[in-house]
This record gives structure tokens, sequence and C-alpha cells, in this order.
């Protein structure tokens, strides 16, 4: 400060940031970070889709919070939609008419809400895919991917509260869903019922609650978990694609200020753009041509927003079982669709840290793998969406089959045996894609690049132009790791005793094997093979 | 996990980083016992705007008409707002007869918020510098000096506190920990009542007519017809009663009549009048109101998970996730010649649940 | 006094040709399936007492004569035969036996129905197949209920009355004809080419499937391909 005052008065911006600091210490930060570098590419921006659009969600949620009743008062509706007037209906549904109909601006707020919570999901499992097949889960972020993991469960929850509020016929039948799903829970099923409902389904307390849950429980652990999400990000440093000059000890791109702040800035905006624009221009949630909920009533096409379309799938494609002993009922056709849906996703979750285990690798890792060069993993992620894509079929079972003019039994059936052996399918040609893929690489490095050029030699052969690769593509396709199966070791110690070789390190081996053994991946071109090959042919 | 750590020197090397040092992006020169080593950073590349100022005052150009046009988006914004009213009805192809305002907004705010993402980004893209910088990335585990006096800190804190000589304190301290979040689970008793018997009862009950959902009236034999499908409620349920979703979520009925002959269940013909017979209307799986009633087959499917039911056959499951069959209601004729109940369900209805049995 | 009776000797008469008439076509198009008499064969049900209005509602939607190889449903199809021709027919059905009546305009035309009320109906009654709009859904084994777009009043009435196929049929004694017309009004208001969609594309009215569907590709496909210009490099100046 001493030299401050000597000098010429400061820019009040200068000063600004000086008070600030005096208080918050904002230097140091800024120091670290103002000018962090972060890698270009397209697939990094993902996770920014869902900030954003979780943002957007808060922004709006707030709007609708101001007009919206939580309350399942019955009322007659006498606003401006005809169709529905002089129609007995709760406040919450009521006032849901209203913010489409009588507010100016309501709707449009209402379907950027909606589209944005739809958008949000699907950002959110696109991202977590990127993340998984570019192994960028591996140390040190298997923490963060855990956030991740949580913020899609939790989503997944916020987004179904929040869909049923309006109290509208397909809500309410999906609530009913729900109910029947917490019944089916072996001893404490009927009990959590009652207390959720405040009594038997649908009483008059559940909007009131999952508001609640909706606007202030979840989205607050939510947010904590983003904020915790984005620290990680920014103290790991975002991870990178191989290439010329990026190793695992740095990281290259752009600096935050000017270039990251402009475009994540932008890009803020040109997210809360083309959803605003969607709001103008697609319905969503038409609760007005739903009507209000009955429990007597129902629609065909009673489905969930697509994120919970993978749970529907697994309760409709479940066979009927019920076990009935000792004067108790075990609903297994729903409780063990409930129990799958929870283990289903968390295999996703846990992922990471059997990965860990059967590599054994403890290093950090900041160079993301290309999916063809962990085939394994690759084909195992690919197993995983299949079951989850053949679900969500199945939670539309009777939209495929009215519009591809099928029988809905046999629909249900393809879900049933597509369950089990499309994932089978998958891994087996996806792990044979990608070892594909590697041979082509290895080819390509030692033979160059095909150019489509056809040369006629001297004596009539005909032979295609190969060009070798530059340096820069030489080096990206061969950086890859490439790990050698874990062996069990010694199982004789110095002194000749022989020591109990342990079930989980014969899994251990055994999964090891089926991850780097031989046929498990291709050999990396070695630096003899290509000797071998340039000084045989000489180069062009 | 396991006892057997695989060593460090198993997994395998990065290419070219480690052994000869050339890990921070530096230029290396590929030989012949490296032919693939990294060649470091590409040497940048000026962009048209970088060379050609002609081309920046261009991008310059078409940033600020970017903000420009988001300026006039928002103007148009409070325009629509205040000029078109809430009611008023558009028909534009291909989207149909829609809400002039919520389109009106909708676009306009679109365009005023992407237009200043478009232009922050495009200025990014084409003026700003485009040179990539290499950052250091540091371990994030501490080095073992850091480690060790962390551990030291805590061993000296802990022996401070004296928590492991004063055991008492501790078992103590625990206890209350561990009772006082009680009180909080305490608390949510009151959320709801107690189960009870709440599930296996119903409305309906010996005597109570059948009353048609759409007319209110209640019913005759002769007003249900063959291949007909017809809801009911009990009598004495009005949809102004306070109680009336709870109870119509357990009552609701479904009415068809079946050629008697055609009705292979023996008990449900003894519990049908002439035919007419009365299912629950709530799904036994999860609880949805099942009605796609097929007049020709008397299948009965559930839109929501597509039980199947065989209503000519005691309501049997004949396909999907549901457990048990439709809960019937016995019913009979009064006096007067009105469908009635001759009791409640003798079984509860809908979902099946823990305590069924 | 003799007035009268000649005009009821005279239109006698003349529902006798038209039941004549509509026996010809009957033979022609119809008996090699329901019989000669419309006593019904294994190919097709009997049509003693079906009444006139499952005539009107069959040929008029073009469902009957149906095509001999059908799959789990008869669909609906162009229709042959003209007005008076399906009158023809309905008269001779109607002798074979009493059945319900073609309604008039007057027992379904949408005006002066209660709207709202047909809304409850129509979520009651119809909306377990046809859904909330009646844009129609999947019943088992390949069967469905139609999309209600574009059936008119008359034959939506006719479809209520008799229950075509699968469908159950909601006599007056249950549905009144009021309800009806309540229910033919409410579909006029929610499914019809005039119809409102305040909020913009219906996406099908089918609900979250294709509100997914259009959320992944043409949201979050869109967001992307916005992504890929922001992180895309900036073209090069060529090299001179």
């Amino acid at each position: 400060m001493s030299t401050a005052q000597t000098r010429r008065k400061a820019p009040a911006g200068e000063r600004v940031a000086d008070w600030a600091d005096g208080r918050l210490g904002i230097y140091s930060l800024a120091k670290a970070n103002m000018r962090k570098i972060f890698p270009d590419h397209w697939s990094f921006m993902l996770g920014e889709i869902c900030l954003y659009s979780f943002i957007i969600i808060i922004l709006t949620g707030v709007y609708l919070t101001l007009f919206f009743h939580p309350s399942m008062n019955e009322v007659e509706y006498h606003g401006s939609y005809v169709p529905l007037q002089g129609q007995l209906m709760s406040e919450a549904f009521a006032s849901t008419l209203d913010i489409s109909f009588d507010v100016r601006g309501g709707l449009l707020i209402r379907q950027i809400h909606h589209w944005a919570a739809i958008i949000f999901l699907a950002g959110m499992f696109v991202h977590m895919m990127r993340v998984f097949f570019t192994g960028a889960f591996r140390k040190p972020r298997e923490i963060n991917w855990l956030f991740g993991f949580l913020l899609f469960v939790l989503g997944m929850f916020t987004g179904f509260t929040g869909y049923s509020l309006p109290d509208d016929l397909l809500s309410g039948t999906g609530v009913r869903f729900t109910q029947g799903a917490i019944l089916s829970v072996p001893i404490v099923g009927t009990y959590i019922s009652m207390f959720l409902f405040g009594g038997e389904f649908p009483g008059t307390d559940f909007v009131a609650r999952f508001y609640s849950i909706h606007i202030l429980l979840l989205p607050g652990i939510m947010l904590g978990l983003v904020v915790g999400h984005l620290i990680l990000v920014f103290y790991h440093k975002h991870t990178q694609f191989a290439g010329p000059g990026r190793t695992n000890k740095n990281v290259v791109g752009m600096p935050l200020l000017p270039v990251y702040m402009a475009k994540a800035g932008g890009f803020f905006f040109l997210v809360f753009g083309v959803i605003a624009a969607i709001a103008g221009i697609a319905t969503v949630n038409p609760i007005w041509v739903l009507g209000p909920y009955r429990p007597d009533q129902v629609s065909t096409g009673a489905q969930p927003d697509w994120y919970m379309g993978f749970a529907e799938g697994l309760v409709r494609a479940m066979p009927g079982w019920e076990i009935n002993l000792w004067g108790h009922t075990l609903v297994l056709g729903v409780f063990i669709p409930l129990v799958l849906f929870g283990l289903f996703l968390a295999i996703i979750a846990l992922y990471p840290f059997i990965e860990s285990w059967v590599t054994g690798d403890k290093r950090e890792h900041h160079i993301l793998d290309r999916p063809r060069n962990a085939p394994t993993r690759t084909a195992f992620g690919v197993a995983w969406v299949t079951g989850y894509m053949i679900m969500l079929i199945g939670g539309g079972n009777d939209i495929v089959a009215t519009h591809f003019h099928l029988s809905i039994n046999a629909v249900t059936w393809f879900v049933r045996i597509g369950f089990f052996a499309g994932p089978v399918i998958a891994f087996i040609i996806t792990k044979r894609i990608c070892l594909g893929l590697q041979r082509r690489d290895k080819e390509k490095v030692l033979h160059g690049r095909e150019t489509g050029i056809i040369k006629r030699l001297p004596h009539g052969e005909f032979i295609e132009v190969h060009e070798p690769l530059s340096q820069e593509q030489m080096y990206t396709l061969t950086a890859h790791e490439q790990y050698k199966p874990a062996e069990i070791g010694p199982t004789v110690d110095e002194n000749g005793v022989e020591r109990k070789v342990k079930g989980s390190e014969k899994l251990r081996a055994k999964l090891s094997d089926a991850y780097f053994g031989e046929g498990a991946q291709i050999p990396k071109p070695t630096a003899e093979e290509h000797r071998e090959i340039t000084s045989g042919h000489g180069h062009h | 996990m396991s006892s057997q750590d695989i060593p460090e020197e198993n997994l395998p090397a990065q290419q070219s980083a480690g052994d000869d040092g050339h890990g921070h992006g530096a230029v290396s020169v590929p030989d012949d016992k490296h032919p693939f080593a990294d060649p470091g950073l590409p040497p940048h590349e000026h962009r048209i705007q970088d060379v050609d100022e002609r081309a920046a005052k261009r991008s310059e150009r078409t940033v600020a008409l970017m903000f420009t046009v988001s300026m006039l988006a928002t103007v148009a914004f409070i325009a629509a707002f205040v000029a078109i009213p809430v009611d008023k009805s558009v028909y534009i192809f291909p989207l149909g007869h829609i809400s002039a305002l919520n389109f009106a907004l909708g676009l306009t705010l679109g365009i005023a918020l992407f237009c200043i993402g478009a232009g922050a980004v495009h200025w990014a893209r084409t003026l700003m510098s485009d040179v990539e910088i290499a950052d250091e990335r540091h371990p994030i585990e501490a080095g073992p000096d850091t480690r060790e006096k962390v551990f030291a800190d805590f061993k000296q804190g802990a022996k401070e506190s004296a928590l492991g000589r004063r055991k008492l304190i501790r078992n103590t301290m625990f206890g209350a920990l561990t009772l006082v979040p009680l009180s909080g689970v305490v608390l949510l008793r009151d959320l709801g009542p107690l189960p009870e018997d709440k599930l296996r009862h119903t409305l309906w009950s010996r005597g109570k007519l059948l009353v048609n959902m759409n007319t209110n009236e209640p019913l005759r034999p002769s007003d249900v017809a063959v291949g007909s499908l017809t809801f009911a409620k009990p009598e004495g349920l009005e949809e102004h009663d306070h109680e009336f979703q709870n109870e119509i979520a357990k009552a609701a009925l479904m009415i068809v009549r079946i050629q008697p002959e055609d009705i292979k269940d023996k008990r449900e013909l003894e519990w049908s009048h002439e035919g007419i017979v009365a299912y629950s209307k709530i799904c036994t799986h999860v609880g949805c109101p099942i009605s796609l009633y097929e007049q020709q087959t008397h299948h009965v499917l559930c839109p929501c998970h597509q039980s199947t039911f065989d209503l000519s056959d005691g309501a049997r499951v004949i396909f999907g996730p549901a457990g048990h069959a439709l809960p019937q209601l016995r019913i009979g004729v009064n006096d007067e010649g009105y469908l009635e109940a001759l009791g409640d369900f003798d079984e509860p209805v809908g979902p099946a649940f823990w305590e069924r049995g | 006094m003799f007035a009268p009776t000649s005009k009821a000797e005279a239109d006698e008469t003349a529902q006798s040709l038209t039941i004549e008439e509509g026996k010809k076509l009957y033979s022609v198009g119809c008996a090699s399936c329901h019989g000669t008499g419309g006593q019904g064969t294994s190919d097709g049900p009997s049509l003693v007492g079906v009444g006139a209005a499952a005539v009107d509602f069959q040929v008029g939607t073009g469902r009957m004569p149906a095509a001999t190889s059908q799959g789990p449903q008869v669909p609906k199809k162009k229709n042959i035969y003209s007005q008076a021709e399906i009158d023809q027919l309905a008269a001779y059905i109607a002798s074979l036996g009493a059945g319900p009546a073609v309604p008039t305009e007057e027992q379904y035309g949408p005006e002066g129905a209660d709207i709202a009320k047909g809304g409850e109906l129509f979520r009651t009654n119809c909306a377990q197949c046809h859904n909330f709009t009646g844009k129609g859904g999947a019943l088992t084994h390949g069967k469905y209920a139609p999309d209600l777009e574009g059936v008119s009043p008359k034959h939506i009435y006719e479809a209520m009355q008799t229950g075509p196929q699968n469908m159950p049929s909601f006599p007056d004694t249950t549905l009144s004809e009021k309800n009806k017309q309540d229910i033919i009004a409410y579909l006029d208001a929610v499914n019809s080419s005039k119809s409102e969609s305040p909020g913009g594309l219906e996406l099908g009215g089918l609900g979250p499937v294709s509100e997914g569907l259009f959320g992944w590709i043409f949201g979050l496909g869109g967001l992307i391909a916005v992504a890929v210009w922001v992180a895309a490099r900036t073209a090069k100046a060529k090299k001179s």
C-alpha cells in the first residue's frame, strides 16, 4: 500500500479489487486460476450443458414458485381454459393452469423449466458416458465421478417429484405407481406409504411434501454437489486427449481469461437461447389436455419422463411373481425391478473402483483413453448402455407397438430377452470393433495411410500408394498405455513355504487376463517393427 | 481388497515420457530407438484474422451485429409481452394453432440470449489469442514431509484431548451422539397414520347400490348390455366429498356383461348377476385404473404396465407383471330391481403388500 | 283420411324397396363372410340385431367389407360405398333384427354440448384406450385403439353405441345421448385440425415418450452441435 500512496491514485477497479483482497484474499485465488488452462474439445462441454441447464432450471423454478400453489385443496376451475371449466381439481392443478393460460409468459417459463430438465438429465447421461468411455474417471477423479453419478440420480428424483407437482392425470398415475412400488417393499412398505402420503393414497398431502423435496431438499443437495464437482474440476485440472506436446504432466489449451471466460460464458447464453427457443416452439407436458388427477381415471400411453423410462421398462418387462407365505406377501413382480433399478445404476457407479483394482494402477491419469484402446472397458460400457436402452424401449413398449404395428406382447418379450442377450451381444461386438480399430491404427503407423491412389508398377502390378504418417500422428496413435495381465505371483516364498492364494487374487488374475491378456488387446507397434518395415521399403 | 499389490514396474510406461525425460511437452526428435517420440506442441499457425486486419474488422462487425441483434430481440420481447394478448392464438405452419404470446416470447428471448452467446464465442474464436499454452500439473498427493507433519499434528491433538485415555468421556459422548438423532426420527412419526387394516376395506358393503359414474344413477341389470363397459361407484359417494379421491381409489368398479355360458370360472358366475360381473378397476400390480376391455376376448389390459386379465375366467392374470387376479365384487339385485353389492370385496384391492397374505 | 294412409303405405313401399336394394348389395359384398341371411359364418359374426348404426359405422369407415386375410384387427380404409348404398345396406341389416338406429344430427352434433363434462366422461370411459386426447393406443397382441382425429361425429357416436370389433359398447342406458354429445364436443375441441396447442408443436400428443425423443434429438443434439462449433479450431490463414 505504501508504494501505491507514492504513486498516483490507483484506478477505481483496482481499488475495489484491493478492498476485496484485503478481506477475501482474492489475489492468491486469481493468481492460481485466472489464466487456468482448459483444453478445447466439444465433448468437454457436455458438462457445461448440464451446469447451464441446471442454472436455467433454478432461475425458472424460482419464478414458477411465485405462482404455483402446492395445495391439494379441491377447487372448481373457472379460468380461461374452456375444456376444463367447472371441473373439480386440486389447487395445484388449477394454479398450473393459471401459469399456463393467465400469467403472461408463464407458459414459456414452465416449458423452459421442463425442457431444461429433460435436457439436463440427457446431458448428464451423455456427459457421464463421455467420462466413462475415455477413462476420465481414473485416479485422481474417482470421487468426482461419484459426485457426478449422485447428481444424475438426484436429478432423476428431482425431475420425478417436479413432474408430479401439477397433480395432473398423467403424473398422478406415476405417483400411484410409486405408491404401489413402495407397498411392495417387504415389512416396511405399507408404513412408508402411509407416512409418505399422510395416510391412504392419494390423500391431501403429497403435493405439498413433494414440493418441499423438489424445490428445497434435493436441489439443495444438488447445488452442493455441483459446487464440489466444479471445485474438483478446477483442482484436478481438465484431462486431455493424447497428442503432440500433451503429456500426463501438463495441460494444453486456452487460458480461462479471456478465451474460456468468453467461450464458457457465451455457451451459457447459447444453451439458454436454444432452450428458450425450443420452449417457444414445442409443447412439453400439456397438463390441460391430461386433465386433473382422479385415481379412477387413466390414459393409455402412461409414461414417465425419459429418465425414469429405464425403471418403467424394468417394471413392464418383469413377470408377475408373487409369493404368499405364512400370511405375508412377497411382491417380487414389483420389488425385483425396484432392486434391479438400484443395482444396475450402482454397477456403473462402482466401475472405476473395479477397474483400478484389476489394473492395480495407483498413478494419476490425465491423458484420456481413446475408447478403442480400452476394449474391455468400452465393451462393458456399451453393454451397460445397451441394457439401459432396451429397458428404455420397454418403458415405451405401447408406443413402440402402435407406431411400428407390432404386438405389445411381442415387444415385451423382445425386451425381456433383450435385457439379457443384448448386453452380451453388444459386449462381444464392441470388443471386436475396438480390436479391429486398434489393428487399423497399428497398420497405419507401420505402413502409412492409404491414399486411395493406385499406382501401376513397371511390371504391371497395381499397388495402392501408402503415405507415411506425420510424426504427430505416429505419436498420437502410439501414446496409449498397454497393461500386461497381472499374475498371481510366486506362491512359494523364499523359504519354500507355500502360501495360500486368496480367492480374490485368483479372481483378479482372471479379470486382468480378460482385460489385457492375449486377444484382449493388439500390441502396439514397436520400434523394431517400424525399423524393419521402413528399412525394407525405404522412405518415400 | 487384495493382499498382493501389483508392483509399479509391472505397469506400462507412457510413450516417450518417463525414461528420457521428454515428458513436459518438450520437442524430442525421433530416432531409431524412439521412432514414435513426442514431437512436442506444433508451432502456432496464424488465423486469417491474425494476419489480415480487414478480416479482423469483419469479425469485429459480426460480433457487434450479434450483440445488436440481441438488444433488438430484447426490445421485441418486451413489445410482445405488452402487445400480444395472453389468449391470442395464431396458426403457424408446421406448429399448428399455437399461443402467439408464447411463440413470440420464446423466439425473441431465444434470439436475445443466443446472440449474446454467439457474439462472445465468435469474439473468442476469431479475435482473442488462440495460442495454445501448456500448463504444468503437479501431483495431488502431498510430499512425505507434509504427510508426516499432518499425522504428527493429529496425534498431538488426539493426545491433548485425552480422548483415548479418558474412556468414560469417549463412551458417553458416543452414546449421546448416537441417541440424539433419535428425536429427529421420532418426530417423523406423525407424518401419517399406521396402516392397520386400512388397505383391506373399501366403501362397498351389503346393500350398497352400484351407481353409474356417467349418469350418477343406480344401475339396473337391463342397463348393462353384453359387450358394454360401465364404471360404477358405491351409492352415496359424491365427487364433492372430502374423501372422494381416497375412496374412489379403492372402490372404483368395472362392470361388464358376459354370456353366462362363456364364464369359465365357477365362483365368478356365482358372484355375478345373470352374467353381469363387477371387478375392481384398480390393477393389482401397482394400482393403475385398469379398464382397456376387449369385448370379444374379454381381456382387460392395464395401460401402465400391460398386465392382462381374463374377465371371463375369474380375472386371472394372463400376461404382464401383475401377481394376482383382480378382486371381484359379489353383486345381486335388490327388491326395487337395482344392482347392489352383497358385501365388501373379500380381499384387499389394488397393489399387493407385505401384510396382504 | 286417405292421404296419410297412402303416404304411410308409400313410405312402407319405399322402405321395402330400400331393403330390397340393400339385400342385393349385401349378397354381393357381405354374404360370403356373414352368410346369406346375415346369420354369420366362421369368417364373420352374425349381423342379426347389430342394427343400422353398426352397418353405417363399419361400412362408412371402410372397415367393412374387410380383406380376406386380416391381421389382429380390421383397419380403417377408404370407403367404397356411397352413403345411399350404405343406407340401403343398413336398412336391410336392421330388418333382420332390432338394433340401434343411425343417429341423427341432433344426437351427435357438438353444438350446445358441455365440453368440460365431455372431457371428464372421456377420461373415465375412453382415454384408457384412446389416450387423453384420442390419439389412440395399444391393446393386446397387435390390436389397437385408433386415433380419433378426423373421425366424423356420427361415426364416433355409432362406435360408442355399437362397440365395433373389440371396443366395448356404451349404450344409452349407461352413457346417455347427452353424455355422448359432450364427448364428441370435447374431441372436437381437443383433437381436430382446428384444436389449439398453445405451447407449440404437439409432438404427436403422445406424452413423455415423444417429448423425450424431441429433447434428446433437437435439445441435446442441437446443443452438442453448438458445442462442436464453440470448441472447433478457427480456420487458419493459408500459408503463402
